[in-house]
């Protein structure tokens, strides 16, 4: 894609950095024209650079992290899909009337053994995003994904979920198809699945609709990704009586991977490049690969009782409370 | 003030009848039905359930009640009532969530939003869940989770079909993410009493929206609904701002589920207690269930066990979380 038409994305917080960055640009730029030696001062900003992609980057508040699960520019289940897989072939429908394009999945190899892969699929553009419905999936989109993963089960494959929704396809066709149902045997089916089920937050993380592909045997999420259990806007909407608040909700309901480690809810953060995985799309598609080949080595050595076992306690102790 | 004026001053105000009939409201003597207005004696009103026998609606039920109704007279065994909430994420919208939660439990006597235990249902040993929506629109926490978890557990481990009734606004915002696992924790409990071929039978009550519907509201081998009430997954207002269109008035009603399939029944509170145990009971005597020995011509089929002892699971957790 041309510069032009990543502009328009730049986040607020990554405007100091952007214009430093095209100041080097420029300077080079004279400096060649003029032919004179500027490597030192350009050395010296570049050092600056990075220096400020790192305080930047490292001090985000949660509602700026939101920003960046969100970004136009995130990779999405295709891409990371295109990235670490081989032999990817999609899989189509429910087989009860629909296909949901916002819920997307198939098998494929990964490190050349056969896998099955879904997600939640958000378009590139807005053309693209509203023909996947902005990445919100239909009760047939659940019940697709739990058609893969019955698939994944009967074959011995493992199960890899990608999440990345703001939330369920809330609409009059998805209540009368039964959304709530949809997700609820989602739930339940996958902790009676016998085989290895991954789970990775690749960007927004939004409530049930996420956790309706979120049951697994590990549950990780990339550094800038969130999880919520409604979305910040929503929830100022109704605790604050004011959605302008959202940045604040954002805050109070700990919907970042370090919260949510702390919380005892995710197994593990997955670094994304020093500026988002939309800055360096393969390069946070090398870190996801090397965590699912690491997490899918040490789940492969149990038995299905286990895993199953293990998913149940994982999820089990999930909750704080106290004996009063 | 003189006599007169006394009686002047009374004289003004509004008819006496009235003003006591308010008082008697507050008193609790009368209740008013909210969808035709009909006056009725509490008492009566409480004899036919809740009820309004004038246009049959259903008024709001607290979990107390529920049980009276459900459960035979003295052989209700409260599980798990100590499990009370904190504030993991010290959270703090217009109002503290601590506080929050220390006055629902003053207004309610309730400890959170669900109570739950075992008793006997027209002779049949059940365990039974009751989610009260007086607490926080019965929103669903840790709490709440957790006692429901360790509910379907015990009902999985001494073999009792699980009966819960629904009752909630979702999961609860306060408590975030935790909050939302819980459906996955108890869709993964139900996973395992399912697998051992027990009976579970959710009721949808007014209302029953957001997660609890996405998760252990639809997850019965029998769902049933009260008449009219609300069930969905997304909330009414935010469909009709997402297609700026008003919604047909049964839209998400317990006859709008039944119409589309997704419940198997819409009871009569007055009849809910008599289909629990027909239900229960026809799932008792199926002569190929294993464990289930012929006798002569006498089918027998296991009793309940009384409680015993608290499910090891349970005793890890409270052992851990101390
Ligand atoms: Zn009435």
């Amino acid at each position: 894609m041309p510069t032009q038409t990543r502009k328009p994305f730049l986040l607020d917080f990554e405007k100091p950095l952007c214009e430093l960055e095209s100041r080097i640009a420029q300077i080079r730029e004279l400096a060649a024209e003029n032919n004179v030696d500027v490597s030192a001062q350009i050395q010296e900003l570049e050092a600056k650079a990075v220096q400020l992609r790192q305080e930047i980057f490292s001090a985000l508040t949660p509602s700026q992290r939101l920003q960046l699960a969100r970004h136009p520019r995130r990779p999405s289940t295709l891409d990371y899909i295109q990235a670490i897989c081989d032999d990817w072939f999609e899989m189509h429908g429910d087989r009860g009337g629909y296909d949901d394009p916002a819920l997307v999945g198939g098998v494929a190899r990964l490190d050349g053994k056969p896998v099955v892969i879904l997600g939640h699929q958000k378009g590139r553009d807005t053309k693209d995003n509203v023909a996947r419905n902005f990445g919100m999936a239909s009760p047939g989109g659940y019940r697709k994904a739990m058609r893969l993963m019955d698939h994944a089960n009967r074959f011995q494959m493992p199960i890899i979920t990608l999440i990345d929704t703001p939330g369920a396809w809330a609409g009059v066709d998805a209540e009368k198809l039964g959304q709530g149902e949809a997700i609820a045997y989602n739930l339940r089916e996958m902790f009676a699945l016998d085989v290895p089920i991954l789970c990775t937050v690749i960007g927004e993380g939004g409530s049930g609709g996420a956790l309706g592909i979120g049951v697994g045997d590990r549950l990780m999420m990339f550094e800038h990704s969130v999880y919520t259990v409604a979305t910040p806007e929503a929830c100022a909407a109704i605790l604050w009586k004011d959605a302008s608040r959202s940045p604040q909700a954002a805050s109070a309901l700990k919907i970042t991977a370090w919260d949510l480690k702390e919380l005892g809810i995710i197994d593990q953060i997955l670094p994304e490049p020093s500026s988002g995985a939309h800055a360096d799309p393969l390069g946070a598609a090398q870190n996801l690969k090397k965590a699912l080949l690491e997490n899918l080595q040490d789940l492969l050595s149990l038995s299905a009782k286990q895993r199953r076992d293990l998913r149940y306690q994982k999820f089990r102790q999930m909750g704080k409370y106290t004996l009063a | 003030m003189s006599l007169f004026d006394w009686f002047a001053n009374r004289q003004k105000s509004e008819p006496v009848t009235q003003k006591r009939q308010e008082r008697e409201i507050a008193d609790g003597l009368w209740s008013k039905c909210e969808a035709c207005g009909v006056l009725a004696y509490t008492k009566d009103l409480q004899a036919n359930q809740m009820v309004c026998s004038e246009c049959n609606h259903h008024l709001r039920v607290d979990s107390d009640e529920r049980i009276r109704q459900l459960i035979d007279a003295k052989t209700w065994k409260p599980l798990n009532e100590e499990i009370s909430p904190i504030d993991p994420l010290s959270f703090k919208d217009r109002k503290a969530y601590k506080d929050r939660l220390s006055d629902y439990q003053q207004k309610t006597g309730l400890t959170d939003a669900v109570q739950t235990g075992t008793g006997l249902l027209d002779g049949l040993p059940v365990a039974l869940g009751v989610m009260d929506f007086r607490f926080m629109g019965g929103s669903m926490g840790s709490v709440v989770g957790e006692k429901l978890c360790r509910l379907i557990e015990y009902g999985t481990q001494e073999g009792l079909p699980v009966v819960i009734i629904c009752a909630s606004g979702g999961a609860r915002m306060q408590e975030g993410m935790l909050s939302l696992m819980q459906m996955a924790k108890i869709s993964g409990a139900l996973e395992h009493h399912r697998r051992e071929k027990l009976l579970y039978i959710p009721v949808l009550t007014h209302p029953t929206t957001g997660g609890v519907t996405a998760s252990f509201a639809m997850l019965g081998d029998f769902i049933l609904a009260e008449p009219k009430a609300t069930i969905g997954f997304a909330g009414r207002r935010v469909i009709e701002q997402t297609l700026r269109e008003k919604l047909p008035d049964d839209f998400q009603s317990a006859e709008y589920l039944l119409k589309y399939g997704f419940v198997d029944a819409i009871v009569p509170r007055t009849q809910l207690k008599a289909t629990l145990a027909q239900l229960i009971s026809l799932h008792q005597l199926s002569p190929i269930a294993p464990g289930h020995h012929h006798n002569g011509d006498r089918v027998h089929y296991q009793h309940h066990n009384e409680p015993k002892k608290i499910h090891r699971d349970a005793m890890q957790v409270l052992e851990e979380t101390d």
